[in-house]
């Protein structure tokens, strides 16, 4: 034995004596690791290198934001929203805006909501683009995390123009929007779109019938319809298992049920059909994009309902009315009739559902936010269970996690 | 959004199949609602599951509502949401629990969203789940004292967050699992 041997054999651990359980080797993976996509910490059992067992730990980026929701007034809410998933933040708005909207019993106008479908959707879009593109670079793809991280920012530059922030956007109101859609909006639109597409296109070239790519995602992570609904699955990884469950054709909401889209679906449940199924949503969401700008219709943007939206300035300085509005919604805030409500939306990785308690005062009684990535990560014991170390990095990034919407 | 009474299928055969423990229904904004009573959750919550009128596979979200300061007796309010994707209808059952006694049995074996959903909602409001084989806190962490959504825990209440002698433990290197 070399003297170099030697030294390193010293440096090694000796193998475990005697017939005890040793072969089980606990190894803890996060809450600091690249592949973790923020915080969370998996306590993991390998048995060489097979995972025989796994127990996810999560909250390290628990704000309170319920909490502060429920000492705030129902319109400080709105910002808190922004930082729940926070690579989509204005479904994350338009989900709670519409609860209040439905608390009240109101609509925004149709104007208003078109242009909520046109900015969900593109949030959408950005979702979908940050997943696949993390989750392909984490296999080894890289060029597609800068390509799709690209054309996000194309994207994120047409939400700067709308609502003045690319990710704490805080753009919805109850009854309407913040701001109307800039001149020329649809020129820039349909050129960032034509852009994405050709992304799209070229990516899907690349990556879709890449044999390394198919290799680590094919067949991974793959889990049963019944279990992914008895696990509280939503969106794209619920339609992955071959359920078509979309909130936006289930329940509809806004003016989605104008509009002409296809729910894509897989039949396996793997990290493949979810990559598939984003890629296919991303296409959809470009035509409902397309569709909901040719049949914007002109009119206001805001709701004219009293108490809901401060009145004009010369309203405040001409009329009693105004000025006591104006009054009543800065000293006392949104006032939403007693009662409770629960709307569903569609969001960026499944069902976002905004559950709100009024007693009529003015203080929400309870703001409660659905997280649709509480229940992946929950499961992701059963779906990584059997599987090789390497391929928690596939699976967790085809759930796509995230810290903000999570933990809340 | 106005719903007829006899549109609401899950409320008339909740009514007929359990009629002692219904004790409100409402239909406020279009989102069905039936109130019942503590002891039968697990008789009814196996119902809405397995029986054909009903099919709500799903668990949508489960959560509380604390009533301190609307002086409401009892304080909590247990908060379900189910989907069926089959009939393409949702429900919302709730139970009230006293602040005395803020048990309920745990709809564990039933779904399997459960589990995380009745620890968050244990760490959250303290609200205990009776055969719940692992009700640990999941937001907090196990050395906080108090439970964070209630109405009378403070909003600027700070706790300091571990001994370094406890990390120091923690991060201690054992071989043995």
């Amino acid at each position: 034995m070399s003297l170099a041997t030697q030294q390193l054999s010293s440096l090694v651990t000796p193998p475990p004596q005697g017939d005890s359980d040793t072969s089980i080797m606990k190894i803890e993976i996060g809450p600091s690791h690249p592949a973790m996509h923020g915080i969370v910490r998996f306590t993991t059992y390998l048995d060489g290198e097979l995972i025989v067992g796994m127990e996810p730990e999560i909250g390290y980026l628990h704000r309170g934001f319920e909490k502060e929701s429920e000492n705030s007034k129902w319109i400080q809410v709105v910002p808190y929203t922004d930082r729940l998933n926070y690579v989509s933040p204005l479904l994350n708005n338009i989900g709670y805006s519409m609860a209040v909207e439905k608390l009240y019993g109101i609509e925004a106008p149709r104007r208003a909501e078109f242009t909520r479908v046109i900015m969900g959707e593109i949030s959408r879009i950005t979702d979908h683009l940050t997943c696949v593109g993390a989750a392909s670079m984490e296999v080894g793809a890289f060029t597609f995390f800068l390509w799709f991280i690209k054309a996000r920012e194309y994207l994120w530059e047409l939400v700067e123009e709308v609502t003045g922030a690319r990710l704490t956007t805080n753009w919805t109101r109850f009854g309407g929007n913040a701001t109307d859609i800039p001149d020329g909006f649809f020129d820039a639109l349909q050129e960032r779109l034509d852009k994405v597409k050709d992304i799209m296109d070229e990516c899907d070239k690349l990556l879709t019938r890449n044999k390394i790519f198919i290799d680590r995602v094919k067949d991974v992570g793959t889990f049963s319809k019944e279990d992914a609904i008895s696990f509280g699955f939503t969106g794209p990884m619920l339609r992955a298992c071959g359920v078509p469950y979309d909130v936006r054709r289930a329940d509809p909401y806004s003016v989605y049920d104008e509009i002409d889209f296809e729910i894509p679906i897989g039949s396996t449940g793997d990290c493949f059909d979810r990559y598939l199924v984003r890629m296919e949503e991303i296409r959809q969401s470009i035509s409902i994009i397309e569709q909901a700008a040719d049949m914007m219709p002109a009119g206001p943007i805001m709701t004219d309902e009293r108490l809901m939206h401060y009145p004009d300035k010369k309203e405040v300085y001409g009329n009693i009315e105004g000025l006591i509005d104006h009054f009543k919604l800065v000293m006392e805030g949104h006032q939403p009739p007693e009662g409770e409500v629960y709307l569903p939306t569609e969001g960026g990785n499944g069902e976002i559902g905004f559950y709100l308690v009024s007693d009529g005062s003015g203080d929400p009684v309870r703001v409660r936010m659905r997280p649709a990535c509480f229940n992946y990560v929950e499961a992701m014991p059963a779906m990584t269970v059997g599987h090789y170390v390497a391929d928690i990095v596939p699976i967790f990034g085809s759930v796509n996690m995230i810290g903000g919407e999570l933990d809340r | 959004m106005t719903t007829t009474d006899s549109e609401l299928v899950t409320t008339s055969l909740l009514k007929k199949n359990f009629p002692k423990s219904i004790l409100e229904t409402h239909c406020h904004r279009g989102d069905e609602t039936v109130v019942i009573d503590r002891k039968d959750l697990l008789s009814i919550c196996e119902f809405l599951r397995d029986d054909e009128g009903c099919s709500y596979e799903m668990l949508v979200d489960l959560t509380a509502v604390d009533l301190l300061e609307q002086n409401r007796t009892p304080r909590f309010e247990m908060v379900y949401h189910f989907k069926s994707l089959r009939h393409g209808k949702r429900i919302r059952v709730k139970v009230r629990l006293d602040e005395q006694d803020c048990s309920i049995d745990s709809i564990y074996h039933l779904w399997k969203a459960v589990d995380w959903y009745e620890r968050e909602c244990f760490d959250m409001y303290g609200i205990h789940f009776n055969n719940h084989p692992d009700l640990r806190r999941i937001l907090m962490y196990d050395q906080f004292e108090g439970h964070p959504l209630r109405k009378d825990y403070p909003m600027d209440r700070q706790q300091p967050i571990e001994e370094l002698r406890e990390i120091e433990e923690r991060y201690h290197y054992q071989r043995d699992v």
